[in-house]
């Protein structure tokens, strides 16, 4: 597979490390035991189109936002997932 | 039909001409006791133990393509109980005293064979481990026994015993583990279980749920809607798509694994041969190919198939261990989907919706586990009660913090 880095254009996917799904950028402030527990070991898990952390580990050591389809393994679209999170505080201010 | 020696002699004689199809190909009934969602070897073990042993004979299995279709024919075949933490140890013994009387039990012939498994170390670390998962195999009942770099050389005089990065120093062997007919486990299950009157319901998928006041009354299908006492979903590698459609998540992601089956060859490896300092394990099928697999891709995945890396990876791990495969050449390699759970252990466990029970999460190691599977399945649709060696497997354990982490890798399905 190959991942288009927003950077550095197309880079094989071998250079990247897997985390999951993107959800995991929003992790649930306060002490809410039950949401900290749903965050950690629940996932969505689609057949489909799939937004997962990919963290350039033999690169820029970047993490980008992939959308990819795992019905396929096609690769959508690839962005920084610093761009994505600031994006979401932006919206939640 | 029973199958023995003496019906394969009478039917020589007869020209095979009375030979029968396996089981029926029943149409769906407007209502059954238990509805067994997925036909592959857990579901179909699932409902033979139900008719079996507990009686209960009103039983469907609900499969969306073919028997056996999906990861019970995609296995590398190996059985064996050599785990190490106490939630899962004794059930993975139970699950080999299930495959020593198998045949018997189901009256066909899964070419169970006790051909031993043989995991190397190569390190004094490694050795220290396997001492320590030696004597927790010891505690349930199970055998091992941890071989020096002499022991392993009578056994494996050919293995690389001399690599420069990861020289061969022993191995723990347990000699009742050895590998099954993959195919032959599911089609024995569903022959006894059909012959005990379950329906095996072929090309029905399950579309949804019928869930009234928190209670499942039955399911909608692709052949219309089944009512049910109670539903098991066996489904591993799609358990997240069919259990959201009751509304929950689960703490599952789905990985593709590959595996692998050179030509065949002349009897070259006579057991299972595991590699300790990468991820290569390998056994010779009785038709002479080598079969042999590694990690999962790590992503990811519902295609049932996968790339190019881990092949290379897959194939170096050989390579390190045993130089001569080599020449063999490569036949056919696939694709299975795993359901990788967040701690690497199965679930067998009731759902917070009453009567909807689920039988999930078994990783890569779901093909050994087929009759205990089965067996506490239909323990617990039965009587309500988890089985005695599956109480650990339960789908709360995370939220509570008794998760059963063999790695010790924490919550990374792709890491387990």
């Amino acid at each position: 597979m190959l991942i288009p880095h927003p950077l550095l254009g197309l880079r094989d996917a071998q250079e990247f490390t897997y985390l999951g799904d993107a959800s995991l950028i929003d992790r649930p402030e306060g002490s809410d035991e039950a949401a900290l527990a749903d965050y950690v070991y629940l996932r969505d898990n689609p057949a489909g189109l799939h937004r997962e952390l990919w963290f350039h580990e033999q690169g820029d050591r970047s993490w980008l936002v992939v959308t990819r389809n795992t019905l396929t393994h096609e690769i959508v679209s690839a962005e920084l997932a610093r761009d994505v999170a600031l994006a979401r505080k932006e919206g939640v201010a | 039909m029973k199958f023995s020696g003496f019906r394969v002699f009478a039917e020589a004689m007869r020209g095979h001409k009375g030979w029968r199809p396996l089981w029926r190909d029943p149409e769906p009934q407007p209502g059954y006791d238990v509805v067994i969602v997925g036909g592959g070897g857990h579901g179909l073990a699932t409902a033979f133990y139900l008719a079996e042993v507990h009686g209960i004979r009103r039983v469907a299995v609900l499969e969306k393509g073919w028997l056996g279709s999906g990861n019970i024919g995609r296995n590398t075949t190996i059985i064996r109980s050599n785990y190490l933490l106490p939630g899962n140890q004794p059930f993975y013994e139970f699950s080999m005293k299930l495959w020593e009387g198998l045949e018997q039990a189901i009256n066909f012939n899964a070419m169970v064979s006790q051909r031993g498994i043989l995991n190397l170390f190569h390190s004094d670390g490694q050795r220290d481990a396997y001492r320590r998962r030696g004597n927790a195999m010891h505690l349930s009942g199970a055998d091992a026994e941890l071989l020096d770099q002499d022991g392993v050389r009578r056994m494996y005089p050919w293995l690389n015993f001399d690599n420069a990065r990861f020289p061969i120093k022993g191995g723990l062997l347990q000699r009742r583990a050895g590998t099954a007919r993959h195919d032959g486990v599911a089609w024995g299950y569903a022959r006894a279980a059909d012959q005990r009157g379950v329906d095996l319901i072929q090309n029905c998928e399950v579309t949804g749920f019928r869930i009234e006041n928190g209670t499942v009354r039955g399911v909608e299908t692709s052949r219309g809607y089944i009512a049910a006492g109670k539903v098991g979903v066996a489904v591993a590698g799609s358990s997240s798509r069919v259990m959201a459609q009751a509304g929950m998540r689960l703490p599952i992601e789905s990985h593709v694994l590959q595996a692998f089956v050179s030509e065949g060859l002349k009897p070259a490896i006579d057991g299972v041969i595991t590699f300790g300092a990468g991820h290569f394990y390998v056994s010779q099928s009785d038709k002479g190919g080598l079969v042999f697999g590694g990690d999962i891709d790590g992503y990811n995945s519902y295609a049932q198939r996968g790339n190019l890396p881990v092949v290379e990876d897959v194939l170096e791990g050989g390579m390190a261990l045993m130089p001569r495969i080599g020449r063999a050449r490569l036949l056919r390699s696939w694709g299975g989907v795993m359901d990788m759970s967040m701690d690497g252990s199965p679930i067998i466990d009731r759902t917070p919706v009453e009567g909807l029970y689920l039988n999930a999460g078994w990783c890569y190691g779901g093909f050994k586990a087929t009759p205990a599977s089965g067996f506490a399945f239909a323990h617990l649709l039965a009587t309500g009660q988890s089985h005695p060696t599956a109480k650990a497997y339960r789908l709360d354990r995370f939220a509570r913090g008794h998760v059963i982490d063999e790695k010790g890798v924490g919550a990374r399905p792709n890491l387990h």
